[in-house]
Parts: C-alpha cells; sequence; structure tokens
C-alpha cells in the first residue's frame, strides 16, 4: 500500500476513504467543461452542411465553415476560462478504480512530484463518458477528458482553423473544388478537435485516422496533376505504416490494464492506463512494447525520422492547408499523443534518471536531419516543411527527456509562428505565381510590406530571439534536458547532454536556414516575371494576428524564478496546462538558468550572422559585381571543397531515403516475392496438376474404352427407348390444361392418402 | 379442447378450394381458391398447434402466410400477363403445353 499512498498524496484530493488507484479525474466540473463535446460537433455539422447546401450558398459554404469554427473558437476560449478557474478553485470527488497488485515501483520518484510547481492544488482533469457500443459484457465509451492540454489544444486549433479559413475565402477564390474544399476543412477541424479530447485510446484512434484521410483528401485537393495525387497517397500509405503501430500499442495497453484491473476484461481509458502504468501495476516488459509501437505512430504522424518523408511532398497540398494540417496541428497529433500517454511512455522509457532512450534520440536526430535539409531546398513551402519537422523532432526530443511542459508549450508557439510562416509563403506565391525562391522571387521586401513585416516577425520568432515566443519555448527545451551542468541550471530528469547538444546545434542550423530563406525570398533583385503585389486584406489580416501571437505567445510561461517578471506571471502556462494527477507521471522539472538563456542566444546569432555574412554580404556582393541578382556564390563551399559538394549531393537526394524505399524496400520486397510465388507456381502447383492431368488421362482412357463404350452406352441406349416409348404413352394425357394436371394432382394425393390410411 | 370443429371446418374449406381450383375457370378465382386451400391448412397448423401446446403450429402458419403473399403476388403477375396477351382470363384456353 506504500505506492499507492505516495500515489494517492501526489493528487491530494484522494478521499480519506476511497481506496484504490487515484485517477486524477473527476465526473463533476463546470457545464463548459463537462460539455466540451460540443466543439468538435460544430464544424462536424458545418461538414454535413457544406456537403449537401454549400453549393447553392451565396459564397459557397465557406461562410458555414467560417461560423461553425468561429463559434467553437468562442466556445474553446470559454472552456479555456472555466478550466482556470476550475483548475485552482475544484472540490469535488476524485475518480477511483481498484487495482490487482501494486509493487513499490511507484515510490522511486513518486515523491518528487509536483517539483517546480508551487505546492497544493492538485489539477483534476473532467471526465465525461457514454456508452459507444457494448459486445460480450464489455463496454466501450466514448467522452471527453478535458485538462489544461486538451483546452490548450481546442484553442489552438480552434484559432489556427479560424484564420486558415478566413484566408482560404481569398487565397482559393474562385477554385473549381472550392465547396469541397472547406467541407473538408470542416471535417478535418471536426477530426482534430475530436482527437484532442478524448477519453480513450479507440477513440482517439478514429480520430487519429479520420485526421490522416482529411489530410489525403486535401494534398490531392488538385489531383488531376499527378504529382499532387502521388504526394496523397505517399502521405497516406507511409502514414499507414506507423499506424499499424499505434493499433498494436493500443492493442496491447487494451489487454494489460484488463489484466491489472480485477473487475475488467480491457480498458481503453487514456486515464486509467496512465495511471496504472505510473503505479507501477503494468510490467516494463509491456510498457516498452507498448511505447515502442505508438513511437511508430508518433514517427508517421510527426514526421519523425525515418518516417518524415512524406511531410515535404505533402506540399502539394493548398498552401492553407499546409499551415493549417501540416505545420500547425495535424503533425503534432503524434507530439500530443505522447504528451497524453505521457505515463505509459514515462515509464516504458525510463525516461526519469536515464541520459539516452529512444524517443529523446529520435527527436534529436530528426531535428538536426530536418534542419540540415532545409538548407538545399529551392521551394519556399519545403524549407518550411523541413523547418516544421526539426520542430517537431524538438518537441519528442523534448518529451523524450521529460520536459513535458516545455515541448507542450512549444507546440503551442510553434503553431503560431510557423502557420504565420506558411501563410506568408502562401501570400508570397499568390503574388508571384511560384514557391520557386531561386527563379522567382527576391527583392519583395518592397512590393509585400505586410508579408514580408509578418514573415520577419516569424522567422524570428521561430529561430529564437528574445523575447519572441520560439525563444521561451526552445530555451525550455533546452533546460530541460538537464544536461547544463555550469552555473545550476540542472536538475532534469536525467543528464541528457548529448540532446542538448543536438538542440543547440539546431538552434543555430534554424537560424541559418532562416536567414537564406529570407534573404532569397525577401532580398536582393526580383528574379521573377510581372510586378507583384501585396495580398487582400483577408490574407494579411490573419498573419498579422498571427504574428501577433507569435510576439507575446513566449510571455504565458516565462521561466520559474525569471528576475525581471512578477511571480505572478511565471510559469502560468505550466501550471494550467502540465496535470498534476494521478494519470501523470511524476516527473521533475529542471531549475532555468540565465548561462543557458545566454549561451543559446549567442548560438543564434552566430547562425545568423554565419549565414547572412554568406547571402547579404558576399552574393550581394557578387550579385553587384554580376549586374543580376544571384542566388549564391558562383565559386562557393560546394564548387570549392569536395567534402561540401558531397554533402550537397547527399542533402539535395533526402539523404537517399526516398530512393532507399522505393528502390531497396519496395523493389526488394516485390522482386523476392514475386520469384517465390512463381517458383511455387511453377514447380509446386503445375507439377501436382501435370501429375494428376496425366494420370487422370490414362484413366480416362481405360474407362471409356471399356466401361463406358460397352457398360454405360448400353444402358443409356436401352433406357432412352424406354423413356421414349413411355413418353409416347404418356402424351396423350398431357392436355395442356392447368385444372386437368391439377385434377391428376388431387386424384393422386387422394390415392395415396387411401393407401396410407389403409396400411397405417 | 374442441379439436374436431377445427378440423371440419378446415376440411370443408379445403374441399371448396379443391372445386374452385379443378371447376373454375377463371384465373383469379383459381387463385382465390388456392388461398383457400392454404389456409384451411393454416386453420389445421394452428389448430393442432393449440392442442398440442406448442408454438411451433403457428409458427408454421405465419410461414405459410408469408409464403402465400409470395405466390399470390406472382400468380397475379401472371394473370395480368395473361389478359395483356389474350385479353382473357379463361384459364381453358391456355393449353400451349401440350404434349
Amino acid at each position: 500500500m506504500d505506492a499507492l499512498l505516495t500515489i494517492a498524496s501526489a493528487a491530494a484530493t484522494a478521499s480519506a476513504t476511497g481506496d484504490g488507484l487515484a485517477l486524477g479525474i473527476t465526473e463533476g466540473g463546470s457545464w463548459l467543461l463537462r460539455n466540451v463535446w460540443l466543439i468538435p460537433l460544430l464544424p462536424a455539422l458545418s461538414f454535413i452542411g457544406i456537403l449537401f447546401f454549400g453549393k447553392k450558398m451565396p459564397r459557397g459554404g465557406s461562410e458555414l465553415g467560417i461560423a461553425a469554427v468561429g463559434i467553437a473558437f468562442v466556445l474553446a476560449l470559454l472552456t479555456g476560462i472555466a478550466w482556470v478557474d476550475h483548475r485552482d478553485n475544484f472540490h469535488g470527488d476524485e475518480v477511483h478504480v481498484a487495482v490487482v497488485q501494486l509493487d513499490d515501483h511507484g515510490v522511486a520518484h513518486g515523491d518528487d512530484h509536483g517539483a517546480g510547481h508551487e505546492p497544493g492544488h492538485p489539477s483534476l482533469a473532467v471526465h465525461r463518458t457514454a456508452t459507444w457500443f457494448q459486445t460480450n459484457g464489455v463496454e466501450f465509451t466514448v467522452g471527453t477528458l478535458v485538462d489544461g492540454l486538451a483546452v490548450m489544444m481546442l484553442l489552438v486549433v480552434t484559432l489556427v482553423s479560424l484564420l486558415v479559413h478566413v484566408y482560404s475565402t481569398d487565397y482559393v477564390h474562385g477554385d473549381r473544388r472550392y465547396t469541397h474544399f472547406f467541407a473538408f476543412l470542416s471535417l478535418f477541424s471536426a477530426s482534430m478537435l475530436l482527437l484532442v479530447v478524448s477519453e480513450n485510446t479507440l477513440q482517439l484512434l478514429c480520430a487519429w485516422e479520420l485526421v490522416g484521410v482529411c489530410s489525403f483528401a486535401l494534398i490531392g485537393h488538385w489531383w488531376e496533376e499527378k504529382p499532387n495525387s502521388d504526394a496523397a497517397l505517399k502521405a497516406f500509405l507511409t502514414n499507414r505504416v506507423g499506424d499499424m503501430g499505434l493499433l498494436v500499442g493500443v492493442t496491447v495497453l487494451f489487454f494489460a490494464a484488463g489484466s491489472a484491473l480485477p473487475d475488467r476484461f480491457g480498458s481503453f481509458s487514456i486515464a486509467e492506463t496512465n495511471a496504472l502504468a505510473n503505479s507501477g501495476a503494468l510490467s516494463h516488459t509491456t510498457l516498452v512494447v507498448a511505447a515502442s509501437c505508438l513511437m511508430a505512430a508518433v514517427m508517421s504522424k510527426s514526421g519523425q525520422f525515418f518516417l518524415h518523408t512524406w511531410l515535404p511532398d505533402a506540399m502539394a497540398g493548398p498552401t492553407p492547408v499546409s499551415a493549417l494540417i501540416h505545420a500547425a496541428t495535424m503533425v503534432v497529433a503524434g507530439v500530443f499523443m505522447i504528451a497524453r500517454m505521457y505515463g505509459v511512455f514515462f515509464e516504458g522509457f525510463q525516461i526519469g534518471g536515464s541520459s539516452i532512450n529512444l524517443m529523446a534520440f529520435i527527436g534529436g536526430l530528426t531535428t538536426i536531419v530536418g534542419a540540415l535539409l532545409a538548407f538545399v531546398q529551392r521551394d519556399i513551402k519545403k524549407v518550411l516543411a523541413y523547418s516544421t519537422i526539426s520542430q517537431l523532432g524538438y518537441m519528442v526530443l523534448a518529451l523524450g527527456v521529460g520536459a513535458w511542459t516545455a515541448a507542450v508549450f512549444h507546440l503551442f508557439t510553434h503553431a503560431f509562428f510557423k502557420a504565420c510562416l506558411f501563410l506568408g509563403s502562401g501570400s508570397v506565391s499568390h503574388a508571384v505565381h511560384s514557391f520557386d525562391m531561386k527563379s522567382d522571387m527576391g527583392g519583395l521586401r518592397k512590393d509585400m510590406p505586410h508579408t514580408y513585416r509578418t514573415f520577419m516577425i516569424g522567422t524570428v520568432a521561430l529561430a529564437g530571439l528574445p523575447p519572441l515566443a520560439g525563444f521561451w519555448s526552445k530555451d525550455e527545451i533546452l533546460v530541460g534536458t538537464g544536461g547544463w551542468g555550469l552555473m545550476g541550471g540542472t536538475g532534469g530528469n536525467g543528464a541528457y547532454t548529448l540532446m542538448l547538444g543536438m538542440g543547440m546545434l539546431t538552434a543555430a542550423l534554424t537560424a541559418a536556414y532562416m536567414t537564406r530563406c529570407v534573404y532569397l525570398t525577401f532580398f536582393g533583385e526580383f528574379r521573377g516575371h510581372g510586378e507583384p503585389h501585396e495580398s487582400g486584406p483577408r490574407i494579411t489580416g490573419p498573419l498579422w494576428i498571427l504574428a501577433g501571437l507569435a510576439v507575446v505567445a513566449g510571455f504565458f510561461n516565462m521561466p520559474k524564478g525569471f528576475q525581471l517578471a512578477p511571480g505572478s506571471l511565471q510559469e502560468r502556462f505550466g501550471h494550467f496546462v502540465e496535470p498534476v494527477a494521478g494519470y501523470f507521471p511524476a516527473i521533475s522539472h529542471a531549475t532555468p538558468s540565465w548561462s543557458l538563456a545566454i549561451v543559446s542566444t549567442l548560438v543564434v546569432i552566430g547562425g545568423i550572422a554565419a549565414s547572412g555574412w554568406y547571402y547579404f554580404v558576399k552574393v550581394e556582393a557578387a550579385s553587384k559585381a554580376a549586374g543580376t541578382s544571384l542566388t549564391e556564390l558562383p565559386d562557393g563551399p560546394t564548387t570549392k571543397y569536395p567534402l561540401a559538394r558531397m554533402g550537397h549531393t547527399l542533402l539535395s537526394n533526402k539523404y537517399y531515403l526516398d530512393h532507399f524505399y522505393n528502390g531497396v524496400v519496395a523493389d526488394g520486397t516485390k522482386g523476392p516475392l514475386a520469384r517465390m510465388a512463381n517458383r511455387i507456381n511453377q514447380d509446386v502447383i503445375d507439377r501436382t496438376v501435370d501429375v494428376v492431368g496425366e494420370t487422370a488421362v490414362k484413366a480416362g482412357t481405360v474407362v471409356y474404352e471399356k466401361i463406358d463404350q460397352l457398360v454405360v452406352d448400353g444402358a443409356v441406349d436401352a433406357s432412352g427407348r424406354g423413356a421414349s416409348g413411355a413418353g409416347e404413352e404418356l402424351r396423350k394425357i398431357n392436355s395442356g390444361k392447368v385444372q386437368s394436371y391439377a385434377a391428376i394432382l388431387f386424384a393422386a394425393a387422394t390415392v395415396l392418402a387411401g393407401i396410407l390410411i389403409v396400411l397405417v | 379442447m374442441l379439436l374436431n370443429q377445427f378440423l371440419i371446418l378446415s376440411a370443408v374449406l379445403f374441399s371448396i378450394g379443391v372445386y374452385g381450383v379443378l371447376a373454375r375457370r377463371n384465373g383469379v378465382l383459381v387463385l382465390m381458391s388456392i388461398e383457400l386451400i392454404l389456409n384451411a391448412v393454416n386453420i389445421n397448423l394452428v389448430a393442432f398447434g393449440a392442442f398440442r401446446a406448442s408454438v411451433g403450429g403457428e409458427v408454421f402458419a405465419l410461414f405459410v402466410i408469408a409464403v402465400a403473399a409470395a405466390e399470390v403476388g406472382v400468380g397475379l403477375a401472371m394473370v395480368l400477363l395473361l389478359y395483356r396477351n389474350r385479353r382473357s382470363i379463361d384459364l381453358t384456353l391456355i393449353d400451349q403445353l401440350r404434349g
């Protein structure tokens, strides 16, 4: 019972009489928190409405979508306010479940629960379910689990979705499938909102697949062109690989929970699964298997190395789709899922107290791999796509080192500045009718002042210069690695020094490739055709809103002990979003340090300076000398140094991963499979058929000559003659009159009945 | 329980039906007579079911009713087509199947 008491005290409201495992959830709460299902319902209704009536509406159904998402945003805002009140002031009953057994596993790091938060009120997530279906006595539920994470995601998804809806009315104006586009935007919003409020993993899985389908449909929006439909297929199929992992992981956890809960067959409940994992009621082997399977799903959905290859291709879709789905919301579903199932991952990968694990390593690798690829892209959207991969890697890295709040906070800030950058790139391409930075852009800062300024804000936020949003969240991740031994910046879940190095390197690379992107797009001389002009207010409006958020979003979570901010403003995001509850593991929090913040800022400035020196000084000078607008030095490092050239070739070919998948994996599988099938066909099946056939022919000959001709034929001939004679006689009673047949029928029946009576 | 009355009723109905099938020349009336036969059988089934306190009789009767509905549907369609083709539903005139 020791472990039980520790957990119970961690979630301090565990009622004194309540026995069993405290889940950290409650069935009470205010009306808004209990009826959060209304938020996904609104866009779902608008999807159906647009589908059936969209074409008849004056604005092709877009007004319905905007209204639904707008109301959903207001509801999400009210829910957020309700949550802020609920988080600190709710004193209702907590839900407990009976558990088979607990070992003393939870004691090890249960005691430092809530370190880094002000002690006191735990958070109780508002839980509400309804029966979905019942089979064989097992009940499957559908419902909502509302905590800080869900509320934050609701806000981000509805806000970005609303802005993207408004933006799209201009961007896809006059498109041949305008109504269809808005219908799918609505369906996507509904699915994503359903995903973030999911109460159980089965529901999460369904929503996960739904957002995948919407992604597929929207990437292939202009499917008449082959590359677009190919990209859609690639995205869908790559995601299937990971979804398999999700399915297996969810199933494993279902049965594992069933074996730990005495009166239950299994459980999909997220709160129960996490609480069981935290309490040590699930075996470590089970958790490793489940966490690894779920990790595969994260790798495909959130574009982690080596299943990231679909994400850059997904840029074939319309730009608002890229901003909403492939930057701000859908691709973070994987990160969200880790954050949601953090108990499973935390115990499965033993994040507390180690210095490397699978998740942190994949995240770290992805962040560097993505950032390097962003250097060799000509297409502005692909730069941003690789940047997204890199930043998603950052989030996974942060979760891998136990910096939960940092990861979720980075998700929050990234959604705003990356959506801003994507919509900015859409605005640019709207003006120059191309995405190619090298051949069709340059010098746009004079023609497109609004786009230029918002893009610059987004860039600085992404690069992570203080005081913009990216700085705060990135710095928190670096702190959270716990790898900063100097000057007191330690105290994370382990000494992840390697991850700190990877994060630092990426910070420099990010600053450098964004400098390149900004130079190629907005500086130098215009290299395209025609007269570019600024986009309309429905495009610049959302840009400015997102840019504003990219500036201020960071202030929601200023580090604890930050001397320049009053105490009441420190760690607000972490306080309201990070659960202190039975379903959340006992993670420890690193102490922020000035030295790390200064060093990381210097690293970013170094990245900007190096890239800026190359582009703004050397390339600019070379352009002046040549009299045209150049995009790179004619005798740059790639022409001078063979090693740099090799690196460039490797990056241009995307590490040959696509070649590997198509050439080695796909061909390698289908070649041997085809050969094996051929061999089985020729040697086994054909041979058997041949032998059977030859035997049959021989037997047939004998049978024909001896039996058929003599015996059977004779009998047949005789019966034929007999039948012919009988037919000749019977013809006479075949009058063709139905009633005479009936008379015979009844007469015969009477006779037979008479015989029956006589006999019996 | 008086089983005999039911059996007698059913036998009478059956006989009327058989008479109708054999003697009437109008196709529709023949179909109606067939219905009488089927319902005679139904009465038998239900009567025996009630007599033996088993639900099987009723179940069979329900099946028979369902099949009878299908049968009369097909039968009336045939009569209708006959009428369209020959302007008559006199069954004695239809003897194309004569051997």
